[in-house]
């Protein structure tokens, strides 16, 4: 009787084990029922919430900044790094030129000549310059030292003021030069025999095989940095 | 033959840190040994070794264990072609050629960085979800750690994995070829049960995270790919990240590229558009046709290379070797890997180690007799979705390959001369 019982028993436990075993394997990997975060207020993120829509200008702060009061702070807080007029220093290229050079070789990349949006350089010097003290600007800083890159590159007057008003309205000469990612683009096959060599960037210059898209590009070497005279090996900062 | 070679001991007078590859030294003694056997010749008596004859060292009350001083030549390295005129901003790559099994070791994890390793001290840390939820939830890491975990193996690869190497060749060694790629397994909390804690609102389709650095690095990222397969990071191959890694916490989004993984993450933000900012347009997007860029090209397409013999190892003559390499996918697993040794003309399927994990370094080998004169060999995968990783050829007639171009997944050529020396053959 005993014996039996505890057969049973033992049964019946087994088959609660594997019920459950089968429940914690199912539920691996599912979002439990409980939840750890603390409820916070966007009101309590103010400091935090910094960064900008680009496109729309959205979550600029007030303030404003001029050209006169952007070349102070870039004097006193960027010169030393970027040089003279933000033309390049020690150890990062020009930041002023390359618009027009997309097309040509190299392409010459500054916040002028790339950036899509003129809040990008309000979001990025906000964040990460000087990049010995970031985040140490004011806005008004930020706005002015914006203000004067920008009319560097010719894309202000002397006498612009820079404000949440009218940075998103400063006209981009690369406004319409992104593409959204479309890859796969390539269609190679598994060819296993009879193959044609591996090619190289410069066989694709010559005209296409059968079957392949588009026409070779190839304008020659670009200058990441924007330093054309020292050559995208010698670029002063990093690209990846 | 082949356990044989991997476990012979590395050839007299190669010394450790000279030849700055240990498994360059397999090779060499490998190769050695190898004819040794097949002459038949007798060596000398081998004598009882030192380490037979003496207690070993003592075990310390704690430690934390390091690689022995023979193997102190294996380590990351800034690259050696691209250098950076500053060290904040820069990055250091992984001695892929000196990497055994599929897992990378946390002190050889490559690393990129916008200003240095930030220091965070995880008491301290807090992590923000706030935008368009219904909830936004502050998290401490005691918080985070309380969820259930999960852990898996994955690949990371950085954008500008093997771009100095399009038109000419640069780099010499793997590691500064293609050492911008790792593999670890990850630990940490899937995204999308912090999202739905804090309730995503209907019109959240893209999602911005931020880093707690010095560069305050972001990046916006797809709802799709956030609910999909995203993990909360905070573990890394059995241990807490690495400080170059983010510590105490990072995004991580397998088969993206490494910087979408933003490190010392502390906010997550729902929003409608991505914000565009200057990683999104100026940094991590590829120049094509017509003066044009792509933008948000985030998934790692397929791609391999041979590690073994790769750029500046040596071959001992003719016989046998075995080609190693690795294969990985940002899309899925690799089904096939294929190898030439012919520059590219014939190619014969190359063996898949197993385990073959979706978005993670697979292993292939190879056994090759090779013949003694020169041959130009290189590696071809192909992916779950049936794609075949391209020539640089290919990749250049729909992109354009001017400078320094990111998302170079090209299939990649060593030439072998006649004296054995093994060198970048990609143009
Ligand atoms: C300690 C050196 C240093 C200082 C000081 C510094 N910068 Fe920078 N700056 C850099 C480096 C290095 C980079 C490249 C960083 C990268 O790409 O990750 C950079 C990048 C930039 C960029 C991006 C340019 C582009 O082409 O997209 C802007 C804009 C910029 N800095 C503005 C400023 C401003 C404004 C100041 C002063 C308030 C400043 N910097 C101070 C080192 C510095």
């Amino acid at each position: 009787m005993r014996s039996l019982d505890l057969r049973s028993s033992v049964a019946a436990l087994c088959v609660t084990l594997a019920v459950a075993t089968a429940a914690q394997a199912a539920d691996f990997g599912k979002r439990p029922e409980a939840g750890f975060g603390r409820p916070i207020g966007e009101a309590d993120l103010k400091l935090w919430d910094i960064d900008i829509a680009t496109p729309s200008g959205g979550n600029l702060p007030a303030g404003e900044g001029t050209v006169a009061a952007g070349k102070a702070v870039y004097e006193a807080k960027c010169l030393a790094c970027h040089g003279e007029n933000a033309a390049g220093g020690p150890v990062y290229g020009t930041m002023v030129g390359g618009i027009g050079s997309m097309t040509k070789s190299p392409r010459v990349l500054t916040p002028g000549s790339m950036y899509p949006y003129a809040p990008i350089l309000f979001d990025y010097v906000r964040r990460a310059m000087p990049m010995n003290a970031p985040q140490s600007l004011t806005a008004d800083e930020v706005y002015a030292v914006a203000a004067y890159i920008y009319n560097l590159n010719g894309l202000v007057p002397a006498d612009f003021k820079m404000n949440a008003q009218t940075m998103p309205k400063i006209p981009m000469p690369n406004r319409d030069g992104f593409i959204r990612d479309d890859r796969p683009d390539t269609r190679a096959e598994r060819c296993m025999t009879d193959c044609k060599p591996i090619g190289t960037v410069a066989d694709a210059s010559k005209p296409a095989a059968s079957g392949t898209a588009a026409a070779a590009g190839g304008t020659g070497n670009q200058v990441i940095m924007g330093d054309p005279k020292s050559g995208a090996a010698a670029s002063p900062a990093a690209r990846p | 033959m082949v356990e044989e070679q991997r476990t012979q001991t590395p050839a007299p007078g190669a010394s450790p840190g000279s030849s700055g590859s240990s498994r360059r030294r397999f090779l060499v003694a490998g190769a050695a040994a190898g004819l040794g056997v097949a002459a038949g010749a007798r060596a000398e008596e081998l004598p009882v070794p030192a380490s037979s004859l003496k207690m070993g060292a003592p075990i310390p009350p704690e430690s934390y264990g390091m690689p022995i001083e023979f193997e102190a030549h294996v380590k990351r390295r800034r690259s050696d072609v691209f250098k950076n005129k500053q060290n904040y901003s820069d990055w250091s790559m992984t001695p892929l050629h000196q990497q055994v099994g599929i897992v990378t070791p946390n002190g050889l994890f490559f690393e990129r960085h916008h200003n240095g390793v930030a220091k965070i001290d995880p008491e301290q840390h807090r992590l923000v979800i706030h935008g368009l939820v219904e909830k936004p939830l502050a998290f401490s890491m005691s918080d985070l750690m309380r969820y259930p975990s999960v852990s898996r193996f994955h690949f990371m690869e950085c954008s500008g994995n093997t771009l100095t190497d399009w038109r000419e060749p640069k780099a010499v060694t793997v590691q500064q070829s293609h050492g911008l790629l790792s593999c670890a397994q990850w630990t940490g909390v899937p995204l999308s049960w912090l999202l739905d804690e804090a309730g995503v609102k209907p019109e959240g389709k893209w999602v911005m995270f931020e880093g707690g650095d010095g560069s305050g690095h972001l990046r916006s990222i797809p709802i799709e790919k956030v609910m999909d397969d995203a993990l909360l990071v905070y573990g890394q191959n059995g241990e807490m990240l690495r400080a170059e890694q983010g510590y105490p916490l990072r995004a991580f989004f397998p088969g993206w590229e490494g910087n979408t993984c933003v490190k010392w993450l502390r906010r997550i933000k729902v929003v409608t558009e991505p914000d565009q900012i200057r990683g999104e347009t100026a940094r991590y997007t590829d120049p094509m046709p017509n003066g044009k860029w792509r933008q948000y090209s985030m998934e790692m397409e397929c791609k391999s290379v041979i590690t073994n013999p790769s750029g500046g190892m040596s071959l001992k003559g003719p016989g046998l070797y075995e080609v190693q390499g690795f294969a990985w996918s940002g899309r899925g697993k690799v089904t096939n890997v294929d190898l030439t040794f012919d520059g590219g003309r014939t190619w014969r399927e190359a063996a898949l180690e197993e385990p073959v994990l979706d978005k993670c370094l697979t292993r292939f080998r190879y056994r090759w007799n090779w013949d003694g004169s020169p041959a130009k060999i290189a590696s071809r995968a192909k992916d779950t979705t049936g794609y075949v990783q391209p020539t640089v050829e290919e990749i250049a007639r729909v992109r354009e390959i001017v400078g320094f171009v990111q998302h170079h997944n090209g299939i990649f050529p060593w030439s072998v001369a006649q004296s054995g020396e093994v060198a970048n053959a990609i143009a």
